[in-house]
């Protein structure tokens, strides 16, 4: 109904304009992106305060020797696998951005092809979590085992969960896409989507440094 | 997310967020470099991270964390486009930021994991 | 750009299935009905909190009492703590947030009001959840803060801790949901002209309340999830076995816990604020000042949790720097309280009610305040921590400091939500055995904790001095409770027979008492135009707001808009002349698009509620994901449905 230009809804039958001229939805979003700023911040410290304080292993870096049992457990983590992963994550922000810009320009066909990308790479980063999590602990780490794998698992799953509830996010927005088309007035749906998607991968660029590569 | 063009949840940009954007919005070419630039830096930090004699320095954990925080800085600053964007999507996002930041340290400090010296 | 006037259109009309009855509280999306839901759940579980506190000091009053089991004291003082904190103050400062920034700053309703009913709902829900614990006579028994590793499954094997840490899960999310809704209203939804420093105090305080709630509530989410996750799926978080560090909880849950007690104060503070002037007939005393204050004190509050651990031993450097940063938080905080005398002096006072609680917080936070400036030097509070000196501390700072200010704002503000005025005379004996009695109770506390009293024994053996000062303190409960009978009588018959308030019953200076009392459903009909801090006294009073900054602008013009263009401009009456008390038109006459009441927050609300039930049922599968779907979908329902009906 609306086009770009007119913006026919906010001065209409009492609603005046937003104090600040800006959207609510998304004032609201970084709000809750620097509410999660602390949520991710709590479970890093606490990563970190534990790292090096695991009484068994297996541990991140460096291999270990049971006592007990004389098993050895090589490092857990695999640093090329998720480097992989994490490049796809990086590679996933990226559609994300193309995706947004295809809604605003009104471009139908690439906003379709760019927010199904992102859910794919989304999904595929997923995919490698849980790849990775199951060699984890087919190799002795779960949660249960030592400080290393509380910590890691639930700081990485709480990540991935975030990175899950985005892909069914980007589903929904692809699913609405394709039915009716999302209009360039509606752009600020995705926009929220995407600053949602982006902080969720600059989490990561966070815990690939701090987890996998710090030693 | 929305089924129709009503109010509040299918959100509609006033016009000053949409005149602003359509100004100052990057286009595919800097996307592309930001892109680009990530990859490179991940390949960097990957490729130090399988050097020993470079790991074992001082220098190791200062440099990668300034090759992720290059990187965080370019995602929030071009694709949250946060340069282009109003300064108070800048002070909610930084300020939280900052002050995770100093809990961090002062709980990384206060569990022994940072030696200060007087 | 004067206040725009929207005209009908023809089409417009609004069909409100729900309005009247229970369906209609369930499903309203109301500013002002959610803040009286939250106002009366808080209010009951004032009562319930109370009971608490009253078995507690008869227990207390005489060594070695037998009116209770020494467990049956530790959930009683546990939960005494969690009501007060997470179901009184808490939600009675939500009342006001909810009934009072959209009045204040001009607005229709909040930013995502079906969110704002959300929040109400899981509210409820979780004070039901900690409390039916006791019905499992196995109500939370750690503590309000629940230390780990006593709260791990190996030291608490009951049900208690459970409910404790599921019940605090569920009223987080509750707390920030609403945070997110009043940032984006206070940000985005000022009416015109009113820009932030011409924002009323409340609002202000209000505002940064939810920015201390948003960054302070995650961290004790986390810290309670790694609790149960140990609890309930064997992680090590706070295993010591495992290598775990006992202090870890500790960090997590002060760090969250300090910024906690400013969420607390700051709504308090902002009703005296406002309180004040109006009694005082004369501008808040360095409204600046005071805002600043008000964001410094909560910056600096994230520096200063581990004063609450001067004792287990951080170092000479950790405690220092605490100790520092815990003295300087007081610098902003009593400039508060001389601001506030600034305010009265010279002013011509009116001692009603209001007014009196007003002064009581001023007086009475002092006490406090004096008390916790004591606790900031490492050496001293190794005496006082764990002992009565620091009940007697918080206790002045949470009933001396919040629980007068909100009584002053519910006696200031009943009249609006009500439109009667509460009995001043009933409101004075309330009043006066609230103090005095709290005084009574809590004073001698001092000089039990100086006396090596320590905190949460349920007795005390004979000949240690304690007796006098345990008899004093129970003695002041007593007058507490005959206090909150004057109390609740008063609040229940000034509803039918109190007198007819009329938009401003008190001299007012700000927009919420422009409008009628109770206001209609749209708050304004005309959404006003603001050039001062003291819009109404510039109205009526202008001599009161004559030294405050004003704008220029004129007022009283209104923008013609049809479809968003400005088409005219006419003289437009303020809102006290259209909407006098037999004149309420309503929304659609006045061509005004409401909400549409929906049902779907408070399904919702249930559906996640019952997720935790399910996990408390000794991790039922089924329930949790029944729940689950239940809750998506319902989530799926409420985004896909737009806020308002279709209006072209």
């Amino acid at each position: 109904m609306a086009t770009a230009a007119i913006d026919t809804h906010d001065t209409h039958a009492g609603h005046p304009p937003t104090s600040t001229g800006l959207n609510n939805t998304k004032v609201a979003i970084w709000a809750f992106i620097g509410s999660e700023c602390f949520f991710f911040a709590s479970l890093i410290s606490t990563y970190l305060i534990y790292r090096g304080r695991s009484l068994v292993g297996p541990f991140p870096h460096e291999a270990w020797t049971d006592p007990a049992t004389g098993h050895v457990y090589k490092a857990i983590l695999n640093i090329p696998v998720t480097s992989v992963s994490t490049f796809v994550l990086l590679m996933s922000s990226l559609a994300m951005v193309l995706a947004h810009s295809a809604v605003v320009r009104g471009d139908r066909k690439s906003s379709k092809i760019w927010l199904a990308s992102t859910a794919l790479l989304g999904a595929t980063f997923l995919a490698f979590q849980a790849y990775e999590f199951t060699s984890f602990v087919h190799e002795g780490l779960t949660i249960h085992t030592n400080l290393f794998g509380s910590s890691f698992f639930i700081l990485t799953g709480f990540h991935g969960a975030h990175v899950t509830a985005g892909v069914i996010w980007l589903l929904t927005l692809l699913f609405i896409d394709m039915k009716r088309g999302l209009t360039p007035d509606e752009a600020i749906n995705v926009d929220v989507c995407a600053l949602y998607w982006h902080f969720v991968d600059v989490v990561w660029i966070a815990i690939f440094t701090l987890v996998y590569l710090i030693k | 997310m929305a089924a129709d063009h009503s109010h509040s949840n299918v959100s509609h940009d006033s016009q000053g967020d949409a005149a602003a954007r359509e100004h100052t919005h990057p286009d595919w070419g800097t996307y592309k470099w930001v892109a680009l630039i990530l990859a490179a830096i991940t390949a960097l930090e990957v490729w130090i991270y399988y050097i020993p004699s470079f790991t074992a320095t001082k220098l190791f954990v200062p440099v990668l964390l300034a090759l992720s925080a290059i990187k965080f800085t370019i995602v929030v600053m071009f694709y949250m486009h946060l340069k282009y964007d109003a300064k108070l999507f800048r002070a909610l996002f930084v300020a939280p930021l900052v002050l995770a930041s100093f809990i961090i340290v002062g709980l990384l400090f206060l569990f022994g994991h940072l030696k200060v010296s007087f | 750009m004067a206040t725009t006037v929207s005209l009908p259109l023809p089409a417009a009309h609004t069909s409100h299935k729900y309005e009247s009855g229970l369906w209609s509280w369930l499903a309203t999306t109301d500013h002002k009905r959610i803040g009286q839901l939250y106002l009366y759940t808080s209010l009951f579980w004032f009562l319930v909190g109370g009971i608490e506190a009253g078995i507690i000091r008869m227990q207390l009053y005489g060594p070695n009492g037998h009116v209770v089991t020494a467990q049956t004291y530790n959930e009683l003082f546990t939960m005494h703590g969690t009501t007060m904190i997470f179901l009184v103050i808490m939600p009675l400062s939500a009342a006001f947030f909810n009934y009072l920034i959209p009045l204040q700053i001009g607005a229709r309703d909040v930013a995502f009001p079906r969110l704002n009913a959300f929040s109400y709902w899981v509210f409820l829900f979780g004070g039901l959840f900690i409390n039916a614990s006791w019905f499992f006579h196995a109500a939370p028994n750690g503590g309000w803060f629940g230390y780990a590793p006593l709260t791990t499954r190996p030291y608490s094997p009951g049900l208690n801790i459970d409910f404790w840490v599921i019940g605090l899960q569920i009223l987080g999310i509750s707390s920030l949901a609403a945070g997110f809704n009043f940032i984006t209203t206070i940000i985005n939804m000022r009416a015109p002209g009113m820009h932030f420093m011409r924002m009323p105090i409340f609002s202000w305080m209000a505002f940064i309340t939810q920015f201390l709630i948003i960054l302070a509530f995650p961290i004790i989410t986390v810290a309670l999830t790694f609790l149960m996750l140990d609890r309930f799926f064997g992680t090590n978080f706070y295993e010591v076995s495992a290598g775990a560090d006992p202090l870890l909880w500790q960090h997590l849950f002060w760090l969250f816990g300090h910024p906690e007690v400013y969420i607390l104060i700051l709504p308090a503070f902002g009703l005296v604020s406002e309180v004040l002037p109006v009694f005082s007939r004369k501008p808040l005393f360095g409204y600046p000042v005071m805002v600043y204050s008000g964001i410094l004190i909560a910056f600096l509050g994230f520096g200063v949790w581990a004063h609450h651990m001067f004792a287990v031993g951080m170092g000479p450097i950790a405690d220092s720097f605490f100790a520092i940063t815990t003295m300087l938080i007081a610098i902003p905080t009593g400039v508060k309280i001389f601001n506030w005398l600034g305010t009265m002096w010279g002013g011509s006072l009116r001692f009603t009610t209001a007014m009196k609680f007003a002064i009581g917080l001023v007086a009475l936070f002092t006490i406090g305040g004096i008390s916790g400036v004591m606790h900031s030097s490492p050496p001293s509070d190794l005496q006082q921590t764990d002992s009565y000196f620091i009940v007697a501390h918080f206790h002045y700072v949470l009933f001396g400091g919040s629980m007068m200010g909100l009584f002053a704002g519910l006696y200031m503000f009943y009249p609006k939500i009500t439109g009667r005025l509460m009995s001043e005379k009933i409101g004075n004996w309330h009043f006066w055995l609230t103090a005095i009695g709290m005084n009574l109770t809590f004073f001698p506390m001092h000089f039990l904790g100086l006396d090596g009293m320590p905190r949460r024994i349920s007795s005390y053996d004979a000949g240690q001095g304690w007796e006098q000062n345990n008899h004093l303190a129970s003695y002041g409960a007593l007058l507490i409770v005959i206090g909150t009978i004057f109390f609740a009588y008063n609040w229940f018959s000034s509803m039918k027979s109190g007198k007819v308030a009329g938009n401003d019953p008190w001299g007012g200076a700000t927009l919420e008492w422009t409008i009628p009392s109770p206001p209609p459903d749209y708050n304004f009909a005309v959404i006003p135009k603001v050039t001062s801090r003291y819009p109404l006294w510039d109205r009526k009073s202008p001599r009161l707001s004559a030294d405050v900054p004003h704008g220029s602008e004129p007022e009283g013009l209104a923008e013609i808009a049809l479809a968003g263009q400005k088409v005219g401009s006419v003289q437009v009456p303020s809102d006290t002349k259209l909407n006098a008390a037999d004149a309420h038109p309503t929304a659609s006459a006045l061509g005004i698009v409401m909400p549409t009441p929906t049902i779907r927050p408070f399904v919702a609300a249930f559906a996640l509620g019952s997720v935790f039930i399910g996990l408390i049922m000794h991790k039922n599968l089924p329930i949790m994901l029944v729940a689950a779907v239940v809750f998506v979908l319902s989530l799926y329902s409420w985004l896909l449905t737009p806020l308002e009906p279709e209006h072209h």
